[in-house]
C-alpha cells in the first residue's frame, strides 16, 4: 500500500513536470512577451531593462534554465499584469477553484451514480432512456453555451439566483455570518449545475454499464437464490462491485471537469483559477500561466492517486496487494 | 409411498429470442421424496441448470415458464405464489449452490458477512447473533478456525473451502431441499471427494433433500439414490441408480456410460458419443436422440417417444422398450457418418 503510494506519487511528479515543460515550451514559443503591448511612452530601454530583469532576453534554454532555477528555490514568479507575487495570487484564488470542484465533483457522482443505477434497473423502460437522452443532451451541449443558457433562464427569466461573482456586492457587506454563507451557497448553484450537467452524464454512463456488466455475474445470482430482494440486490451487491471501475472514472473526470470550470468561471465572473489563467493567457503573464498550469496538473495528478487509493480501499483483491 | 417434497410436473422454460422460441426444458416431470437424493445427469445443454433455475424461478428475461408447468413443493404451488412469497422461500426452505465458487460469491464481502446475511434477510435476527451463526455454521462446513476465516475474503480461500463457504450458505436455514448444481465440477479430484462426503453427512444429519446436477456418472454413483438422465429438454430415463449401472435402457444412458473413464479396464481411447446436443431453438422431430444413436430406425425420426415403463420406477424413453430386437442390429450414428463425410 505505502508501495504504491509512493510510487504513484513519484510518476504523477514526472507528469507535472512534463506539462510544465511542454507548457513552459509553447508559451514562450508563441509570439510576444508581457510586455509587447505595453505603453508606448514607456522608453524603449526601460523595457530592455524589464526584459533583462525577467530573463526574456536571453535563449529560450535559458530562459528555462532561469526558471527552473526559480523553481528550485520555491518561487513561482512575479505576475507581471497583476503587479503581485504568484504565490499570493494562488493563495487567493486556488480555493474558491477547489470550492467550485469539490461540490461539482461531489453533485456529478450522487447524480450520476445514481441515474446510473435508476437505468440498469430499469434497463430498456422509459427511466433508462428517458434519462440517457437528457443527460447526453446535456453532455454534448459547450460549457460556455450550457452556462448562458443558465444565466437566460434563471437571472432573466425566472431571476432567482445570482449569476455573477462569489458574494452580493451591494448588500453583502452588511450580512450577518450566517447571510453571508446563504449567499454565498446561492451564488455557487449556478456555476456548480453548469458543471454537474456537463459531467454526470458520462459518470451515469461508466456506473449505467457498470451495473449491467456486475448484475450478469454468478454472485447475483446467489443472492438471488438466498433470498435478497432486488432492492437490496442491487444496492448492496451489485452497486457495491459497480463503484469499483467508477472510482477510476473520477480520477479521469478531474481534467474535463477542470477544463470546464475555466469557462463557467468566466461566464459566472466566478473569481478562481480559471479566471485568473484565461486573462493571464491573453496578458502573456508567463509566470502566472505556468502556475496555473502546474497548480492544474498537480490537481489532477493527486485526484487520481486518490482514486487509487480509494480504489484499494473498496475493492480487498487489490488491498491484499 | 410417502407424499412427495417436490413435484414437478410438464416444466417447460422457454426462452423467447429474436432468434426464435428457444426450448430449453420441455415438459420434465419428477419428483423428489423428502430425505432423498436425487441425481440429475445430463451434457452441457440438455437443460438440467434451467431445470434447477426454474425450480426456484431464478429464471430471467427472455427466458419464462411457461403456463401449464407445475411445481408442488412441500404442498405450495410455487409458480402460484407472488415474488415477496418465493423470495421467502429461497435460501429458507430450498437453497442452491453452484458451479464456480469463486465467481459464485460476492468478492467484496467477507464470507462471514455473505453467510450472515441469510437469516438476515429472513428473520429479524440481529448482526451480532447472525455473525455468530454464520462462524458455527462455517465450523460446520469443516472450515477450520471458523472464527478467524469468517473475516475472509472469497478470493483468499482455495476452491475447496470455497465451496465449503457455499454449502455453509445454503444450509444456514436448514433448508429442505438443496439444489447442488455442478457443485464439484471446478474442483480437484480429491476435493470433489471430500464436498460429496460433507454433502453426504450433511444430508443424514438434517434429513434434507439433495437434487445433485452434474455431467458425471460417477459422482451420481457415489452420491445419489435415484437417478434422472436428462438429454435435449427432456428425461429420457430414470432409475434407481443400483438399477440404473446395472441395466441402463436408453442408448443416450448407454453412451453417457461408455464414455466414462474407469480405473483399472484397458481401453485405449474413450467411447464418445457423437455429434453434439442439438439446439433447443430446433429439437428433432421424432426421439431428439436418434441422430447420434446406433440403434435408430425408421419409427425414431418419425414418433416421439414417450416415457415407457422399463420396470420398477425405471422409465425409458425409447421405442427399444417396445421393440427391443432392434438391440441386435447397431450401426454407425447419422451424425457420426455425417462428421465423417465433412
Amino acid at each position: 500500500m505505502r508501495r504504491l503510494l509512493a510510487r504513484r506519487l513519484l510518476q504523477g511528479l514526472a507528469v507535472v513536470w512534463l506539462v510544465g515543460t511542454l507548457t513552459f515550451t509553447l508559451l514562450h514559443l508563441a509570439p510576444g512577451d508581457a510586455f509587447s503591448y505595453h505603453d508606448r511612452h514607456i522608453p524603449a530601454d526601460v523595457i530592455e531593462r524589464w526584459r533583462h530583469i525577467y530573463c526574456l532576453d536571453r535563449p529560450l534554454v535559458a530562459q528555462y534554465g532561469c526558471y527552473l532555477r526559480s523553481m528550485a528555490s520555491g518561487n513561482l514568479g512575479y505576475s507581471i499584469s497583476q503587479q503581485r507575487p504568484v504565490l499570493d495570487i494562488l493563495i487567493d484564488y486556488v480555493p474558491r477553484t477547489i470550492e467550485l470542484m469539490f461540490f461539482s465533483l461531489l453533485l456529478s457522482f450522487v447524480a450520476g451514480i445514481g441515474l446510473g443505477v435508476l437505468e440498469a434497473r430499469h434497463r430498456g423502460g422509459f427511466p433508462d432512456w428517458g434519462s440517457r437522452a437528457i443527460a447526453l443532451f446535456f453532455y454534448s451541449m459547450p460549457d460556455f453555451w450550457l452556462a448562458l443558457m443558465l444565466v437566460l433562464l434563471f437571472a432573466y427569466w425566472v431571476p432567482i439566483l445570482p449569476i455573477s461573482g462569489m458574494e452580493d456586492v451591494i448588500n453583502g457587506p452588511s450580512f450577518s455570518g450566517w447571510q453571508r454563507l446563504v449567499d454565498h451557497a446561492r451564488h455557487l448553484v449556478l456555476p456548480v449545475i453548469s458543471l454537474v450537467l456537463l459531467t454526470c452524464a458520462a459518470i451515469a454512463r461508466f456506473q449505467r454499464a457498470a451495473m449491467l456488466d456486475v448484475m450478469r455475474m454468478e454472485f447475483v445470482v446467489t443472492a438471488r437464490a438466498k433470498g435478497v430482494s432486488e432492492n437490496v440486490i442491487s444496492r448492496h451487491h451489485v452497486l457495491r462491485n459497480a463503484l469499483l471501475p467508477i472510482i477510476t472514472v473520477a480520477g479521469l473526470t478531474l481534467p474535463s471537469l477542470l477544463g470546464g470550470a475555466v469557462l463557467v468561471e468566466l461566464v459566472f465572473s466566478w473569481p478562481g483559477m480559471g479566471y485568473i489563467t484565461a486573462a493571464a493567457i491573453g496578458n502573456r503573464d508567463y509566470a502566472l500561466v505556468m502556475a496555473s498550469v502546474l497548480v492544474s496538473s498537480v490537481l489532477v495528478v493527486l485526484g487520481n492517486v486518490a482514486a487509487d487509493l480509494l480504489y484499494a480501499l473498496a475493492d480487498p483483491r487489490v488491498r491484499a496487494a | 409411498m410417502t407424499e412427495p417434497l417436490l413435484s414437478v410436473q410438464d416444466l417447460r422454460t422457454y426462452f423467447r429470442t429474436s432468434a426464435g422460441v428457444a426450448r430449453a426444458v420441455d415438459g420434465v416431470s419428477f419428483e423428489i421424496a423428502p430425505n432423498e437424493s436425487v441425481g440429475v445427469v445430463g451434457e452441457s445443454g440438455c437443460g438440467k441448470s434451467v431445470t434447477s433455475l426454474s425450480l426456484l424461478r431464478l429464471i430471467q428475461r427472455p427466458g419464462s415458464i411457461e403456463p401449464g408447468s407445475k411445481i408442488a413443493f412441500e404442498g405450495t404451488d410455487l409458480l402460484a405464489l407472488d415474488d415477496e412469497a418465493m423470495r421467502k422461500i429461497r435460501g429458507n426452505r430450498i437453497a442452491m449452490i453452484f458451479q464456480e465458487p469463486m465467481t459464485a460469491l460476492n468478492p467484496v464481502f467477507t464470507v462471514g458477512a455473505q453467510l450472515a446475511e441469510v437469516p438476515r434477510v429472513h428473520s429479524s435476527i440481529g448482526k451480532r447473533d447472525a455473525w455468530a451463526r454464520a462462524v458455527e455454521m462455517l465450523g460446520t462446513v469443516g472450515i477450520p478456525d471458523p472464527a478467524e476465516r469468517a473475516k475472509s475474503y472469497p478470493h483468499q480461500l482455495s476452491g475447496g473451502m470455497r465451496q465449503r463457504v457455499m454449502i455453509g450458505m445454503a444450509l444456514m436455514l436448514s433448508p429442505s431441499l438443496l439444489i447442488a448444481d455442478e457443485p464439484t465440477t471446478a474442483l480437484d479430484v480429491t476435493i470433489q471427494a471430500q464436498i460429496l462426503e460433507l454433502l453426504a453427512d450433511l444430508r443424514a444429519r438434517t434429513a434434507m433433500s439433495v437434487l445433485l446436477i452434474t455431467h458425471d456418472l460417477g459422482v451420481v454413483a457415489e452420491s445419489t439414490s435415484r437417478v434422472i438422465v436428462m438429454y435435449a429438454g427432456e428425461i429420457v430415463e430414470q432409475a434407481d441408480v443400483r438399477e440404473l449401472f446395472a441395466k441402463p435402457h436408453h442408448p443416450y444412458t448407454e453412451g453417457l456410460m461408455a464414455a466414462m473413464p474407469r480405473a483399472g479396464t484397458k481401453r485405449e481411447r474413450l467411447t464418445v458419443i457423437p455429434g453434439a446436443v442439438p439446439s433447443p431453438y430446433d429439437w428433432p422431430a421424432g426421439c431428439r436422440f436418434h441422430a447420434r444413436c446406433p440403434y435408430a430406425w425408421e419409427r425414431c425420426e418419425r414418433e416421439h417417444p414417450p416415457l415407457y415403463q422399463i420396470g420398477a420406477g425405471h422409465v425409458s424413453r425409447c421405442h427399444l422398450a417396445v421393440e427391443p430386437e432392434r438391440r441386435n442390429t447397431p450401426h454407425v450414428p447419422l451424425a457420426a457418418q455425417i462428421g465423417a463425410r465433412a
